[in-house]
């Protein structure tokens, strides 16, 4: 192993993972005032933004094959039940994430 | 020592607040950073414990650190690397475009919340209110140090035990999904109008059918800032409307 060049592709990376995360930061700094339109984007990116990651955290669901997605699909609708129901957190997050393991380890699989 | 006291008191309470949100990704980050722990120490030139914190610690990207155990493996070219990394952490362009203003005023932690902005802080941050009474940088600073915490944690807890563990952790990865969801319902709940949500939700649907898994995440980020720059009017007129 080339432990020079292993060294330097992590710096790359992590260089570059940083520059994605603060170029907005650096083009629009605090010090100005923001643009009307960017603050309209901070107010409607965070819900478009969090549906785009559900289906991102899902993105290699295999829909064709085996379970068709209905592990993930009934897990979902019962974390969206209980989350109205209980308001609470930890244990929408918590029942819809062990009946997954549930369904996939035990009935899908 | 005044002075001490004076930070501690905002500092305790800010970290209290901070840690009850966290634990989902907590559970989440053990897990997945274990995953990538045991993938990066199997590989047959032995990146051990040295390499996973190494990466844990300074680049803190859940699915570009799995990404580079390829990178390395093939030992790829430094711009190669680069462009890589682009294309995987791109989404992350959006996360800093709308933390602009909470970010504002946060002082010398500014640049670690930056650095910090990983899928779950950014949908945690923007989703809850910072509680009253807790001053702001500190309370985004916990929120951002804890999950990075977990990470290294779990990253390191992974590259220990290797192989070795007999549990069957299939499917914990959905701990993540679940708190997109539950996010996504409280946001959802919060909102007088549901076109940015849908939009987004929507858009993500149409190019991963489209484009593919590993294709799909540039072209949904721009059709969601067109739509939204297109829907800008009637949205803000709503908000309006309903004594925004």
């Amino acid at each position: 192993m080339d432990s020079k060049h292993s060294i330097l592709i992590i710096c790359v990376i992590a260089a570059v993972t940083f520059l994605t995360r603060s170029l907005p930061f650096l083009i629009f700094p605090g010090s100005r005032k923001t643009p009307k339109y960017v603050l309209y984007l901070g107010k409607v990116l965070p819900p478009a933004i969090i549906g785009m990651l559900i289906v991102y955290s899902l993105k290699d669901t295999e829909v064709l094959l085996s379970s068709h997605g209905i592990p993930e699909l009934v897990c979902i609708a019962v974390i969206a039940v209980l989350h109205l129901w209980k308001k609470n957190v930890l244990v929408s997050i918590g029942a819809g994430t062990v009946l997954y393991m549930f369904l996939i380890q035990q009935v899908f699989y | 020592m005044t002075q001490l006291n004076k930070h501690s008191k905002k500092i305790i309470p800010a970290l209290k607040a901070a840690f009850p949100l966290t634990i989902p990704v907590l559970t989440g980050y053990l897990f997945l950073g274990m995953g990538f722990g045991i993938l990066l120490g199997s590989q047959d030139k032995g990146y051990g414990l040295f390499w996973t914190l190494l990466m844990s610690l300074i680049i803190f990207a859940g699915s570009m650190q799995y990404a580079a155990v390829g990178i390395l493996a093939a030992q790829a070219s430094l711009v190669q690397t680069a462009i890589m990394t682009l294309l995987i952490n791109a989404r992350h362009l959006f996360y800093g475009l709308s933390m602009i203003e909470k970010y504002k005023d946060t002082g010398k932690k500014k640049l670690y919340l930056i650095f910090g902005l990983t899928d779950e802080t950014y949908s945690l941050l923007s989703s809850y209110k910072v509680p009253d009474g807790i001053e702001k940088g500190w309370f985004y600073f916990f929120v951002t140090l804890l999950n990075h915490c977990y990470w290294i944690a779990g990253c390191c807890i992974g590259n220990l035990i290797g192989t070795n563990v007999s549990f069957n952790s299939d499917g914990i990865e959905f701990v993540m999904t679940a708190l997109f969801v539950v996010l996504f319902i409280d946001q959802w709940m919060q909102a007088k109008n549901h076109l940015p949500a849908l939009t987004g939700l929507l858009a993500a649907v149409g190019c991963l059918l489209l484009f593919g898994a590993d294709n799909f995440i540039i072209p949904a980020m721009l059709i969601i800032l067109v739509l939204l720059s297109i829907f800008r009017k009637p949205i803000e007129s709503e908000k309006q409307s309903h004594g925004f």
